[in-house]
């Protein structure tokens, strides 16, 4: 019982996490970044920031995972990080000869006070950036928000930093996808081509995270958004953020930067949010729904009518991040299943309104996100209210070891799994690997849990 | 330099493009010349550099983590919590408080007004849960910058709480990991000599440097006790406040892992008298050397040597036949070293050729130059030596050496496999012990079944499409 000092009573913790239920917003950015081709993500900050990093995502992605650092010592904490990070600049286009280096600061270059946006204008003025390449940057101070936050501020700074208008519009249109798997954004792209729209998506980490096996180690794998095509997110003719959370702040400052309009959906997971996904592109891009798409959802109604029974009045407890929680909560709803408890580390109006819209269908449910809502309240929670099901990352396993819960890995990080980076969780398909996982713990505690007489063969 | 640079790797400049500033990092030994050797070492890596590398925090967090029945509270943000949660495998019998993610999750305005009151209040609240033995706070990156007074927190709770607190200084940029691990031996240092000494015998040793990953410090502990000798303390492997406070009653001090506990040793030896040798536990030979070291320490008892005789007979008996097999596959094949500290490297060096490979390339993160000197002696002619390298250095010469085996950490491992070569996790995610006798059979199994797997023959490398 690794987690036995768990109590009951819910009481009031003054600046206290234990078990955190989110990260810090480097990660992000650096994840973020993966997405864009031939780029090299670089963390300006102390050398264990990027170490960190590098490892929490190899671990999930069992992938090499390439960034810099600009390796801070006393010295440049004391006198600012500048001339740390002109000499990374110069290092990384000499030695690693990215196409785009993407900077993110850390709480230690936040707090000294170092401005990216000056320094890498510097960088640019001294003739540090070779012809054709680019430095951009994102601020992702750690002690503001988490992990979503500065995903959301890398793409942020992706779209400003590299959109044009030309002054000519382009019949595509923009995705910007929430933090999502190389999968999910693979499914997003094979969507849409089965629409018959012609997207941009960003950032793009399918063929960056899984990768093939070539017997070389390719630095820059081939897949990422290039920048030629987010030059072109200005021309488009509209955005569509895949998030509140993680893709909207994008699509905003595109908005502002190129006047290309927008709409936020939630991610499409679940029957709902696809179906609102596959519409909303469907009308911005002028286009009807294939039947084939139509058969695709089809086959998701099919399997959620087939196995009604086992779904229905199931308790669920989840946690997460706000753009996955989302449309889960509502898919979880739409399956007769009742989500108990909900808990986010990462903090947000735009994630709280939706989350009350969506609860108005599950008045009973406990959700807590920002300070305080831990993986320490949501184990007081099932004990006060047990579950049936529990769904979060890789860290759930303490929980549902100890309280004996059925337990599907859902998010980030997933350590000791694989799956997430290969199969969709988005679209009609990954709902229905959604479906197969639940009922797949279901199925399998009912065959463990069975008295010999009542062991079934069909199910 | 500029010599030696074109003696040594000169060759390889062109098809390497190893960076000018790094060539001073990188040797090969050659027959047939005098070589200079001066690697450097001790370096802070370049900015913008691709290493793999971590901070001073890294270093303090994973020398103590293994304290089971401390709480650990990390004073920051919420990453260095949040990346340092449960991921060093390390074991304990008993309590497992070490397993559980502390942090003050500091915010905006903290950073702004200083996060005292909140590291405070966390303590008083995490002590009443928990009823821990004493805690650790580590002090991370921006603690140094906004000048939060930890001392004066930890004294008043201890004071409140009747317990030891101690502060870890271990602000991420204040240096590499070693300093690290130099904190973490101060915050050891203040524990030991506040226990009651009763009922340790003449015959008894602290460990020092076995952080019981996949329960390693439990078979090291055995083979000792087995051989009459008391194990006062464990650190940090499976390790209890109460054991450290006591452990200054030892009559020595058994050292693995240099890097992260000579400086305690040290201390030890200067503050209360105790002498300290140097062992390490990986490979037959060693590990040998290890039991026969200590019970020379005890002549007076030639008992200890006779049983520590024993031993060693009787587990290579146990595990000779089975490693001839290894053997007879790995002959010839080839193994790249990039490990953490340099001293792992001379075990598994001899480790690897009881298991008949040679070793291709051999580099540390930490290492110093007498550890290098003492690798260059060890090596074959055509060997690498790399301090603090990269991945593309690394894969570099792990293609071009032509090497059947990496071993490394967790950011290696998927470079390995990408390469096409095996991997074998000497780190923090080993999943089997690799420590004494029966470790040296773990491990050569598991190089064996990597090496040997059918899959590397679909990797496009070694014939595959």
């Amino acid at each position: 019982m690794l987690l036995r000092h768990t109590t009951k009573e819910v009481k009031e913790r003054e600046g206290l996490t234990i078990n955190p239920a989110k990260t810090c917003q480097p990660i992000g950015a650096m994840y973020a970044a993966l997405g864009v081709h031939g780029c090299l993500p670089h963390s300006h900050g102390s050398q264990g920031c990027c170490s960190y990093h590098r490892s929490t995502l190899t671990r999930h992605y069992k992938e090499p995972v390439m960034a810099a650092t600009s390796s801070f010592t006393e010295g440049a904490s004391v006198f600012g990080g500048q001339a740390n990070l002109l000499s990374a600049i110069e290092t990384i286009f000499s030695v690693y000869d990215p196409d785009i280096i993407a900077v993110h600061s850390t709480c230690l270059s936040e707090t000294i006070g170092d401005d990216l946006q000056q320094i890498t204008k510097k960088a640019s003025d001294d003739g540090k950036i070779p012809e054709g390449k680019y430095v951009i940057y994102a601020s992702t101070p750690s002690f503001v928000g988490s992990h979503v936050t500065g995903y959301a501020n890398m793409v942020t700074g992706i779209a400003e930093q590299f959109a044009e208008s030309s002054g000519e519009k382009k019949n595509q249109v923009n995705i910007i996808a929430g933090w999502m798997e190389p999968s999910d954004m693979r499914e997003i792209k094979r969507l849409s081509a089965e629409l018959g729209v012609k997207i941009v998506l960003f950032p793009d980490t399918s063929d960056v995270l899984d990768a093939p096996q070539t017997g070389k180690h390719e630095f820059y794998p081939k897949g990422g958004t290039t920048v030629e095509e987010l030059k072109s997110t200005g021309d488009s003719k509209c955005s569509l953020a895949l998030g509140c959370m993680s893709a909207e702040p994008a699509a905003i400052a595109l908005e502002k930067k190129c006047k290309t309009p927008f709409e936020t959906v939630d991610m499409p997971i679940g029957l709902g949010a696809t179906d609102r996904f596959i519409m909303t592109l469907a009308k911005a891009a002028g286009v009807a729904v294939p039947d084939s798409i139509t058969a695709e959802r089809g086959r998701l109604v099919d399997v959620m009518t087939d196995m009604e029974q086992y779904f229905h009045g199931k308790k669920v407890a989840l946690f997460g991040d706000p753009d996955q929680i989302i449309p889960l909560t509502e898919f979880l709803l739409d399956l007769g299943m009742k989500p108990m408890h909900i808990v986010s580390g990462t903090p947000g109006l735009r994630f709280e309104k939706r989350m009350r819209e969506i609860l108005e269908r599950a008045p009973y449910a406990n959700f807590r996100n920002g300070m305080g809502a831990d993986m320490f309240l949501l184990h007081q929670w099932i004990k006060n209210e047990p579950v049936d099901l529990l769904i979060g990352n890789t860290y759930g396993k303490y929980i549902a070891r100890d309280e004996d819960i059925p337990f599907v890995r859902f998010g980030f990080p997933i350590l000791d799994r694989i799956g997430h980076s290969y199969f969709p969780s988005v679209g009609y398909t990954g709902g229905l690997r959604l479906l197969e996982k639940i009922l797949g713990v279901f199925m399998d505690r009912q065959d463990r849990d069975a008295l010999e007489e009542k062991f079934e063969l069909v199910m | 330099m500029e010599l030696l640079i074109e003696k040594g790797v000169g060759s390889m400049k062109e098809e390497i493009g190893i960076l000018e500033a790094r060539q001073s990092q990188i040797f090969e030994k050659r027959s047939g010349e005098e070589q200079q050797f001066d690697i450097a070492c001790d370096k802070t890596s370049l900015s913008g550099s691709v290493s793999q590398r971590a901070c001073v925090f890294c270093g303090s967090r994973v020398v103590l983590y293994p304290v089971a029945d401390a709480i650990h509270i990390v004073h920051g943000p919420i990453g260095c919590a949040a990346y340092t949660w449960d991921i060093r495998g390390a074991v304990s019998s008993g309590p497992e408080l070490h397993r559980l993610s502390f942090s003050t999750d500091l915010q905006e305005m903290d950073v702004i007004y200083g996060g005292e009151k909140k590291l405070y209040r966390s303590l008083v609240e995490l002590i009443d849960q928990y009823q821990p033995k004493a805690a650790f706070i580590y002090s991370t990156c921006i603690i140094g910058l906004i000048g939060d007074d930890i001392e004066a927190v930890c004294k008043k709770v201890a004071k409140e709480k009747g317990i030891p607190v101690m502060p870890v200084h271990s602000e991420g940029f204040k240096g590499t990991k070693k300093d690290g691990y130099k904190a973490a031996c101060s915050a050891l240092m203040k524990l030991i000599g506040t226990g009651s000494t009763e009922g340790i015998s003449k015959y008894s040793i602290n460990i020092l440097g076995e952080f019981n990953l996949a329960g390693e410090a439990w078979i090291i502990r055995e083979y000792y006790e087995r051989m009459g000798i008391q194990v006062v303390a464990t650190m940090t492997g499976d390790g209890r406040i109460d054991a450290i406070r006591r452990s200054h009653g030892a009559s020595l001090n058994v050292v693995q892992c240099s890097g992260s506990m000579t400086t305690l040793a040290r201390e030890m030896e200067e503050k209360y008298g105790i002498p300290c040798i140097r062992v390490s536990y990986f490979g037959f030979e060693d590990m040998s050397k290890s039991l026969y070291d200590v019970a020379a320490l005890f002549p007076d008892r030639p008992e200890i040597m006779e049983r520590a005789r024993e031993i060693v007979r009787d587990e290579i008996r146990k595990y000779y036949p089975e490693m001839q097999k290894f053997r007879s596959a790995l002959t010839g094949k080839k193994a790249a070293i990039y490990v953490g500290g340099a001293f792992k490297t001379f075990s598994l060096f001899k480790a690897l050729r009881t298991v008949g490979m040679s070793v291709v390339l051999a580099g540390s993160q930490t290492g110093n130059k007498d550890d290098y000197r003492r690798l260059k002696e060890m090596c074959d002619e055509g060997t690498v030596i790399v301090d603090d390298s990269n991945p593309v250095e690394l894969s570099k010469f792990v293609l071009e050496k032509e090497a059947d085996l990496l071993i490394g950490g967790v950011k290696e491992r998927p470079i390995a496999f990408k390469l096409g070569v095996g991997f074998c996790d000497h780190n923090h995610e080993r999943k089997i012990p690799l420590a004494g006798f029966v470790g040296m059979y773990n491990f050569a199994k598991e190089v064996y079944e990597s090496v040997m797997s059918p899959v590397w023959q679909f990797s496009p490398r070694k014939g595959g499409l």
